[in-house]
């Protein structure tokens, strides 16, 4: 095999940049890309066979059991080329494929110079791929379009081959065939990768730069910083500099990941490898800024990224109010190694003490909820997601609005909301419902291409709010799940927006207020008052819910007045079993919030805030 | 020491209705091609044996009540009922006024065997009726002919029954509330001296739960429940009967004292499988099952299950959950301003009696007793 020892190979900070290749991987989550990787992992043979285990990159539960990274991963490969027989080092860079972490896709292609562009042959490319596959291009990346899965029965490699050659621009006989499964094809996708993808340019004589690409906290070491050097070198012996901040870090190790991490002397050209300097928060260590030697520094930094900026915003809050503490620390802990989470305490009347946190869409918001239940094993509510709105008063003086409950009450001149331009990759048999979604959803048609003789994209633009509800969920069933979704930011827009508030006993809950078109205002308000109206229980009195937009009612219900709440019955055998249900109830009522007068249990905020996609999941897990 | 009341549990029926759970069994059920009499006959031996023990704990108790209840307790002859009332009288001082009380199936009486009961010291006849109306009946399993009730109202009245007490039931699934209207008003037009009227509770496990749950039947609506409720208590009002107990109404002096005791935490035994005891402070229940109650006591053993010992909270709980059921209602002196004041807003919405409280009383209206668990839950936080 021409897998080559580690300790034979070329050694970090003593390779010639010739001899490398940077590239990344871009896939769609489940068209196999963990599975290939460990494929590589295992022919390169730096993971010895007795250690293999699958998705062996995806460190987290979480990215095991959904079968999704959400980290980058960047680990050297020491390989001898099957076509000139010569050493060369890979560094594969692992990359998210979700659209909500494009800009950790968009760091792992600033440290290559080529990508892989892997699509299962039994689905075809989806639209997320779609986006990160035109990224990489943007960047000049060399793309190398490869099928996977071929062992599959389903597996159509002439039809998808012909629709990645429309979109690269190459000849459909240019796709490499490879199975993660079996690891066919993949020595073959190694030494194309040699042929294939440039190596890396850069000067070896000038002040170093490093690109960061990734910074992650560990417990035991601290912030661990991935970079890729672009020119000079860095060493174990070197003091280093941050750019953007100035300031000087003593480095205490410097390494590769092979996949584990291996000290070494230094770094040289076109390596990437990780750097521990001590730090003890990301942001110290920040993605995007370049690294230099403090006794030798660079005069011009290196081209970063855009910060990952917040796009949904939604309240946590635990459901035992005892709690609060608790998700305060797992959310500092949390942020260590998310520099895109962002959240501030808030409280609400009727949800108690919490915090109001920004995420980069929804799977980052459903996974960032996900690891705080499971890692600090939290019970949280969490609100309706809602955008950021910028909210124009007739005085002048602008707002920006992340919670429905900042919304101002006076003269509004307007109101810009985000919009982004949605891609959507599906056959062609649900161009009518897609179309019809799109339009209830307030969507403006762009355009509409066919990738292949059954397969469409179809870009529309769409205020983002609409969006961050359930339009994935529902998108997924109107398709039978066949439809893929990737969307961008494209601005703000002006939209004809007001905020709904849902009143119990004439009193808003600010839990349930919401910001929403003027034409699906009474949509919502008629939604939300049915809702409680059978969530809550009947009181002793008379409970109006309204709907209203100001002090315009849109909808009511009533709940009304209980009328019996006894159990007829109470001899003798009756008193202890009566006594402990009443002791049970005791224990309940602790859990009832006071809305005003009105008691409400916290299941029926759960249920109230809960999507029909949520309803569908718990009774799933009941089942 | 102090009164002890008895309350004697007969747990033998011919058939079990569809909606009890009470801790009753038909004879087949506990013995295959069993009949009343062979599962019966040592049964009275058992309660016998559980005498013994009750008297070696509290032989100076004079009893003011004992009470009959199961299952159908006038299945059985009136002479095996009347050794467990002579066994209790040979052991204690009872009152000379006691209240013996006889739950009883309008089919399994007639003229003679009240006559019986009567001389085997019962004075006192509660009778199941539960509905004057067929199709209610039948949707509650019940086997007898209605027109039966007024016959052995009479019979209980010539055989020298001191008090007569009906039971109804209300809120069968199908039940109107004219149905209902029916029932009441036949019931009192027999010139019963008490009468019970409690609403159906759907328990799991039984017949009835299982209907509703493949849905061939469906219950009626909490405010029909309460229309009901209100109904019954206005007509037993305008017939002189007035409540005493949220479920209980009666002509003066024939409340019931057993239940009083009951309710006003006295101390009693509970004689028979799954019989509930209070001394004290003490509450402890008998194990479940007719066979395992006997052989326990035939082997020399405690037939008791389990058994509590109530802390100063729970009978504090219990003195509000229970005494807001009566018409004597809670002495506000009993209660801290904060329960007062976490009350007070079911004053101004007409659940409490503004008179009786201005009065120093807790004592709920119509309206109030319907919701009585809610306000219970107000007060014991």
């Amino acid at each position: 095999m021409p897998a080559i020892s580690l300790a034979k190979a070329p050694q970090p900070a003593a390779t010639d940049p010739a001899q490398i290749r940077n590239f990344a991987i871009i896939a769609h989550i489940d068209h196999g890309k963990s599975t290939l990787a460990d494929r590589m992992l295992g022919i390169t043979e730096v993971v010895d066979p007795r250690n293999m285990r699958a998705q062996y990159l995806d460190r987290m539960d979480i990215e095991r059991e959904r079968g999704i990274t959400i980290k980058s991963q960047a680990v050297r490969l020491p390989w001898r080329s099957g076509i000139d027989g010569k050493e060369y080092i890979l560094n594969m860079i692992d990359t998210p494929g979700h659209v909500d972490f494009t800009y950790e896709v968009s760091r792992s292609l600033a440290a290559s110079e080529g990508a892989i562009l892997l699509v299962d042959c039994a689905q075809g490319i989806e639209a997320q791929t779609l986006a990160n596959l035109y990224l990489a291009m943007e960047n000049n990346l060399k793309i190398i379009p490869v099928l996977n899965k071929i062992d599959l029965p389903a597996a159509q490699p002439e039809k998808f081959a012909k629709e990645l050659a429309k979109l690269i621009g190459c000849e459909p006989s240019d796709c490499l065939l490879v199975s993660g499964k079996t690891g066919a094809g993949v020595a073959d996708l190694l030494d194309q990768i040699i042929e294939q993808i440039p190596a890396p340019k850069g000067d070896p004589n000038a002040p170093a730069r490093a690109l960061i690409f990734d910074s992650v906290y560990d417990v035991y070491r601290g912030v661990v910083t991935y970079v890729r050097v672009v020119d000079g070198h860095l060493s174990a012996r070197d003091q280093i500099q941050m750019f953007s901040t100035g300031v000087r870090h003593e480095m205490l190790e410097v390494g590769v990941i092979s996949p584990e991490p291996i000290p070494s002397k230094g770094l040289g050209v076109g390596e990437v490898g990780y750097l521990i300097t001590g730090v003890k928060d990301v942001r110290q260590s920040r993605v995007g800024d370049t690294v230099t030697n403090y006794n030798n520094p660079t005069k011009t930094p290196l081209a970063g990224y855009k910060d990952p900026k917040p796009m949904v915003f939604s309240g946590l809050y635990p459901l035992d109010g005892a709690d609060y503490p608790l998700l305060r620390e797992a959310l500092d802990k949390l942020q260590l190694n998310d520099a895109a989470l962002v959240y501030e305490p808030e409280s609400s009347a009727a949800l108690g003490f919490g915090f109001r946190c920004g995420f980069l869409g929804l799977l980052h918001m459903e996974i960032v909820r996900e690891r705080l239940e499971r890692e600090s094993n939290l019970s949280l509510i969490s609100t309706a997601p809602n955008v950021v709105y910028n909210v124009k008063l007739d005085d002048g003086r602008s707002i920006i609005v992340t919670n429905p409950s900042e919304f101002p009450e006076g003269k509004i001149m307007s109101v810009e909301e985000p919009i982004v331009r949605a891609t959507i990759l599906a056959p062609s048999e649900f161009i009518g419902a897609i179309m019809e979604l799109c339009q209830q959803r307030r969507g403006t048609l762009l355009g509409m291409d066919y990738l292949s003789e059954d397969r469409v994209e179809i870009r529309y633009t769409l205020p983002l709010a609409e969006i961050v509800f359930d339009f994935f969920d529902k998108l997924k069933s109107s398709t039978r799940g066949y439809a893929s979704l990737d969307y961008e930011a494209i601005g703000d827009a002006e939209g004809d927006l007001v905020k709904v508030d849902i009143l119990l006993q004439g009193e808003a809950v600010d839990a349930f207020s919401a910001i929403v078109h003027r034409d699906k205002a009474y949509a919502y308000g008629l939604m939300m008052t049915a809702k409680l109206h059978a969530l809550i229980p009947r009181q002793q009195f008379e409970v109006p819910i309204q709907a209203a937009i100001g002090s315009r009612i849109i909808a009511r219900e009533n709940i009304r007045a209980i009328r019996k709440d006894v159990l007829a019955k109470c001899y003798g055998g009756d008193i202890s079993r009566k006594r402990k249900l009443l002791e049970k109830q005791k224990e309940g009522k602790k859990r009832m919030k006071m809305v005003g007068r009105v008691e409400v249990p916290q299941e029926a905020f759960v249920a109230a805030l809960a999507t029909d996609a949520d309803i569908d999941k718990a009774k799933a897990a009941r089942k | 020491m102090s009164d002890l009341s008895f309350y004697v549990h007969i747990p033998y029926c011919v058939k079990r209705c569809g909606y009890c759970d009470f801790n009753t069994y038909t004879p087949s059920e506990l013995r295959e091609g069993g009949t009343l009499e062979t599962v019966s006959s040592d049964y009275i031996d058992a309660v016998l044996r559980e005498i013994d023990i009750a008297f070696a704990q509290a032989p100076d108790a004079s009893v003011p009540t004992i009470f009959f209840g199961g299952g159908t307790p006038s299945l059985l002859p009136a002479r095996d009922l009347g050794r467990v009332i002579s066994s209790i009288k040979e052991k204690w001082n009872v009152d000379a006024d006691a209240e013996v009380t006889l739950e009883a199936n309008p089919d399994s009486v007639d003229t003679a065997k009240l006559s019986e009961l009567r001389a085997a010291g019962f004075n006192r006849i509660s009778f199941g009726m539960q509905s004057a109306v067929p199709h209610v009946l039948q949707v509650l399993d019940r086997t007898h002919n209605p027109e039966n009730i007024s016959k052995v109202v009479d019979a209980a009245r010539a055989a020298g029954f001191e008090s007569i007490s009906l039971d109804l039931i209300y809120g069968t699934p199908g039940e109107t509330l004219e149905d209902f209207r029916t029932s009441v008003e036949s019931a009192l037009s027999l010139g019963v001296d008490h009468l019970s009227a409690y609403a159906l509770i759907v328990e799991t496990g039984t017949k009835l739960a299982a209907q509703i749950k493949r849905g061939e039947l469906s219950m009626p609506n909490d405010d029909l429940m309460a229309d009901m409720y209100l109904l019954v208590d206005d007509l037993c009002e305008k017939a002189g009967m007035s409540w005493y107990e949220l479920s209980n109404w009666s002509k003066p002096n024939h409340a019931s004292r057993h239940n009083i005791a009951y309710w006003r935490n006295a101390n009693w035994w509970g004689l028979g499988p799954g019989a509930h005891s209070h001394i004290d402070g003490t509450r402890w229940w008998n194990m479940k099952h007719p066979t395992a109650y006997k052989n326990a006591l035939f082997g020399g053993e405690s037939p008791v299950q389990e058994s509590e010992e109530l802390t100063a909270q729970q009978k504090s709980d219990e003195a509000i959950m229970l005494s807001i059921r009566m018409r004597g209602g809670i002495p506000l002196s009993n209660l801290s301003q904060e329960q007062r004041e976490t009350v007070a807003e079911y004053r101004q919405s007409g659940h409490l009696d503004s008179t009786r409280w201005e009065e120093g009383t807790l004592q709920l209206t119509p309206t109030g007793r319907l919701i009585a668990d809610r306000i219970v839950r107000e007060l014991v936080v």
